[in-house]
């Protein structure tokens, strides 16, 4: 991906409609009226948006008759990877920090007799 | 190599786990303990969490308030539903960005496993589009840090 791309990819993705459009074409190609639906928007609305996500590169239409049904493009579905991963680097962050949190707690005894809170603290 | 996993279930169902080189007791006692919960559960880099009210038994209340230091922050309230030290919670949550999120019905389970812990996060969302909302809003934590990381190359 050039750099320009990944400028209006992450753009297109920095709006919670946008990547709504983007998690249901996930699951399969889908028409304007279908996309509109969940987000209660009207179709012009979405419209707008399928056409900052095409500019993209994120989302393709594809001509059937009178309907235009969009899906995830390649850079789309690249896209959509990045998301998960990116949120799994914020949940490993998270755990990391609880393996230090765990590494420093004093180790359990052997015993399994039941202690106070007061007990436990140093 | 990366030892959690994330992944959805269903049109409402989002599925964490995670192992931990410590016993079920320790790893337990890290998600109930305010003190500890403090020393964590942050997101990316930079932020901290002040305030942490962690009232560990069934009805007891949940408070999280996250801020980043700039002035932007965001917090999160939930309910104990039920207990069992150390090995299973259940818990109801909610994010306020500041209107609150619709609730999240949150399962975690801790099993020993070897001479560690296999925890399980099971998350309920009402329905699809509010799973695929609560994924953006973590996207969005996730996006602060990668900008902060492009920050620092540029």
């Amino acid at each position: 991906m050039t750099l320009p791309n990944l400028d209006a990819a992450f753009s297109a993705l920095a709006d919670p409609t946008r990547r709504g459009i983007l998690v249901r074409l996930a699951k399969g190609e889908a028409s304007v009226m279908e996309l509109a639906k969940p987000f209660e928007m009207t179709q012009p609305a979405i419209s707008q948006h399928l056409k900052v996500l095409e500019d993209a590169g994120l989302v393709a239409r594809r001509v059937d008759g009178t309907k235009r049904p969009r899906r995830l493009a390649k850079a789309g579905i690249e896209a959509m990877d990045q998301w998960l991963a990116m949120l799994r680097k914020a949940l490993e962050k998270n755990y990391d920090r609880l393996d230090e949190v765990l590494a420093g707690m004093e180790r359990p005894t052997i015993k399994t007799t039941t202690k106070t809170m007061r007990g436990e603290n140093r | 190599m990366s030892k959690l996993t994330l992944k959805t279930e269903g049109d409402t169902h989002v599925i964490v786990t995670r192992r931990f080189a410590a016993s079920p007791e320790a790893v337990y006692r890290a998600h109930t303990d305010p003190k500890l919960i403090q020393k964590w559960l942050l997101g990316p880099e930079g932020w901290t969490m002040p305030v942490c009210i962690n009232e560990a038994r069934r009805g007891g209340k949940i408070r999280y308030e996250w801020t980043n230091g700039k002035g932007r922050g965001f917090y999160l309230t939930g309910e104990y539903l039920e207990l069992e030290p150390y090995n299973r919670i259940l818990h109801i949550e909610r994010m306020h960005l500041p209107d609150p999120t619709p609730d999240n019905h949150v399962e975690t389970r801790f099993d020993a496993d070897g001479t560690g812990t296999l925890m399980t996060v099971r998350m309920t969302l009402p329905d699809a589009q509010t799973r695929e909302a609560m994924l953006a809003t973590g996207m969005d934590r996730g996006m602060e840090a990668s900008y902060t990381r492009l920050e620092g190359m540029i």
